[in-house]
């Protein structure tokens, strides 16, 4: 019963969503069956919209499990979109600096040359890339732990200051591209681009079947297994035990013997490490470098994916996939209707979280989200 | 140094701090009745694309500014109804207004006018008109605001039924104050004012709508918001000092250099507003108390 629960409240709200929209599609003069059939068809017809489908669900999978494991602690994460930005940027230096070959460096004129690797021929693959996913991890976990402490010691409200540090993020990163790692001349605002050993293998490497196109990289695999482990986490260990806890009842759980400062701190860390992980898939998988505006909202859409996954790993997966078919799918839209631009992707989902928060999916008792 | 702090400068503050003060004023009522407002982003969006299509269609920018509030009022009175009466986490609702203002705008204006990245030009005759040295009507509204909306906040029977809706709403329904009523007035009246912020930035600052031209704003004012403390005057010499913060990033840019030579990076000075929201917020600048039952919905019978 809990279980039917569960699942019919979410499709209940997209069904909603697509009634509502369907009503302003119709009143902008279109046919909303003919978008909502392309909507939804234009990721199931070939290997190749299936896998476009995937690659882009795969950054949705990491902040939705980012949101998700914050609002398990009762934190509202807004701060994934920053903590993805500084992640993918920290992801991109050191993948220059360690790498291999003569990287053209940077930022202003009198500066221009030729950058020196720390190393001599660089760090081999089986180095670099590990210690990239580190960076891209510690980063984000990094980033995310400033409102997490924040809220621990001095009780500011962690939605506030994720959004602040948001807008603080986008503007370091871009700085230091602008001023330093940008390529002389360059007229779009990225790095330079890192050498072939911090790349990470695509997935039609392994399946032929997939065209070389498709972007769709070994990132979605740390996707699906970060999905387990973040489940294992949670629901198998005492960790995620308190840091539920701290969720469900914070002055309970104390009163338990579990910290909600201690909780509040790891579960925003946690939080930032997995957006952090977008840096993974989209730096080292798809673009190679660091560029600004890169990301397609992913830390927003993260909160929505983690709303209609109900927090759960499972559900986040099926919730990303979803949204990836969105993405996928209004693109078609965009292209193959008179009137429906793109941007039905964008209502829909805000519709879709608004009905979601309306349906009363949070349990009444929000604990430690009660001040500000 | 001199060639810095002009009079040009002065104007440009007040030009840059007239849709904060509008914004942060409308987020002053919901907030001190108890309703978060994260939504200010959404609202001012509402009011700048309303206001520019009824503004080009009708060639009249008063007619664009009274129906771009409307659009606010409306929007403001869903969210209103989400976190009033299905409540809703006010957070969570407040996000989704903002998401669905980034798409419905071009989504429409993609139907309409077959262009998603902007609302056709408005003739500069049209648009709002302003006085003297570059002062906007829209400025001059804004700052008759903030003693009016003092006055109600401090000496109408209203404005304390509304303060304390926010800090004890239990007690003062007891008093026989309608908490419910006085929320949802409180929250149309800032889609209300949010929107006539994003109007100006539509049909006075520029003259069409482009897709998330508000780019923050909203957050802005809501900073401004927390760093005066949930008081009408404080939040107008906030606002004008993150408009001048703003003002002075295109003022600097190019004339003034660092003791090295260097250019002041224009990214640091952006920052100022979010880092100073964040100290105020962690208390190290006087303690900032939030109106008591803020985020909390009320029911009787709890």
């Amino acid at each position: 019963m809990k279980i039917l629960r569960e699942i019919l409240s979410p499709l209940l709200a997209v069904l909603a969503a697509f009634v509502v929209v369907g009503i302003i599609i119709l009143i902008l003069k279109d046919n909303p069956i003919q978008a909502y059939g392309l909507l939804l068809s234009s990721s199931f017809g070939s290997m190749k919209d299936v896998g476009w489908m995937l690659s882009y669900a795969t950054p949705l999978i990491f902040t939705g499990l980012a949101v998700a494991v914050a609002f398990r602690c009762g934190l509202l994460n807004i701060g994934a979109e920053g903590q993805l930005y500084v992640a993918a940027f920290a992801t991109a230096w050191v993948g220059l600096k360690f790498g291999s070959g003569l990287v053209m460096v940077f930022g202003k004129e009198e500066h221009w040359g030729y950058a020196i690797p720390l190393f001599p021929g660089g760090l081999p693959w089986y180095l670099l890339v590990p210690l990239c996913m580190l960076t891209a991890v510690v980063v984000g976990g990094v980033w995310g732990a400033i409102p997490g402490i924040l809220k621990a010691k001095f009780g500011s409200h962690e939605v506030i200051n994720t959004i602040m540090l948001n807008f603080i993020a986008v503007a370091l990163v871009s700085y230091f591209t602008q001023y330093y790692y940008k390529i002389p001349g360059d007229a779009i605002l990225q790095t330079a681009p890192i050498g072939e050993a911090a790349h990470i293998p695509k997935l039609n490497e392994f399946l032929p079947f997939l065209p070389a196109d498709v972007p769709l990289n070994v990132a979605f695999l740390l996707a699906v297994l970060m999905c387990v482990l973040v489940y294992v986490f949670l629901w198998k260990t005492k960790w995620g035990y308190e840091l539920r806890a701290v969720g469900e009842n914070p002055s309970a759980a104390e009163y338990g013997g579990i910290s909600p400062k201690k909780q509040i701190i790891i579960a925003m860390t946690i939080s930032g490490a997995l957006a952090g992980m977008v840096a993974i898939g989209e730096v080292l998988g798809v673009r190679h470098n660091y560029y600004d505006s890169f990301s397609g909202e992913w830390g927003y859409l993260g909160i929505a994916v983690a709303l209609l996954g109900r927090n759960h790993p499972l559900g986040v997966f099926i919730a990303a996939l979803f949204f990836g078919m969105l993405l996928r799918g209004e693109i078609f839209v965009d292209a193959f209707t008179a009137k429906v631009s793109k941007d039905v992707g964008w209502v829909l989902q805000a519709i879709i979280i608004l009905f979601v928060a309306c349906f009363q999916i949070f349990s009444k008792k929000r604990g430690v989200r009660a001040k500000i | 140094m001199s060639e810095i702090l002009t009079f040009a400068l002065l104007f440009s503050a007040i030009r840059l701090a007239t849709p904060l003060i509008f914004a942060a004023l409308g987020g002053l009522f919901s907030e001190r009745s108890g309703v978060i407002n994260i939504a200010l982003e959404g609202l001012m969006l509402a009011g700048a694309f309303t206001a520019a299509v009824v503004t080009y269609q009708s060639q009249n920018p008063y007619l664009g500014l009274l129906c771009g509030c409307v659009a606010g009022g409306v929007l403001a009175l869903i969210y209103a109804i989400a976190c009033i009466k299905f409540e809703a986490d006010q957070v969570v609702a407040g996000m989704a207004i903002n998401f669905l203002m980034f798409g419905l705008p071009a989504l429409i204006s993609g139907a309409i006018y077959d262009s998603t990245g902007s609302t056709p030009q408005i003739d500069k005759a049209d648009l709002l008109p302003n006085y003297y040295n570059d002062i906007s009507f829209a400025s001059i509204l804004a700052f008759l605001l903030v003693p009016i909306c003092w006055y109600v906040l401090y000496k109408t029977p209203f404005g304390l039924r509304l303060r304390a809706t926010g800090e004890n709403p239990a007690a003062a329904d007891a008093a026989g104050v309608n908490v419910i009523g006085l929320r949802y007035t409180a929250v149309v009246i800032s889609g209300i004012l949010a929107a006539a912020g994003g109007a100006y930035l539509s049909i006075g600052q520029s003259s069409l709508f482009t897709r998330n031209m508000t780019a923050g704003r909203g957050f802005i004012a809501l900073a401004a918001l927390i760093l005066a403390k949930w008081k009408p005057v404080p939040v107008l010499f906030a606002c004008l000092f993150f408009g001048f913060m703003e003002a002075l990033t295109f003022q600097i840019q190019g004339v003034v250099k660092l003791p090295s030579g260097e250019d002041i990076p224009v990214q640091f000075i952006q920052m100022i507003p979010y880092l100073l929201t964040i100290i105020v917020l962690a208390g190290f600048i006087g303690l900032s108390r939030a109106p008591k039952a803020l985020g909390i919905p009320y029911s009787k019978e709890k």
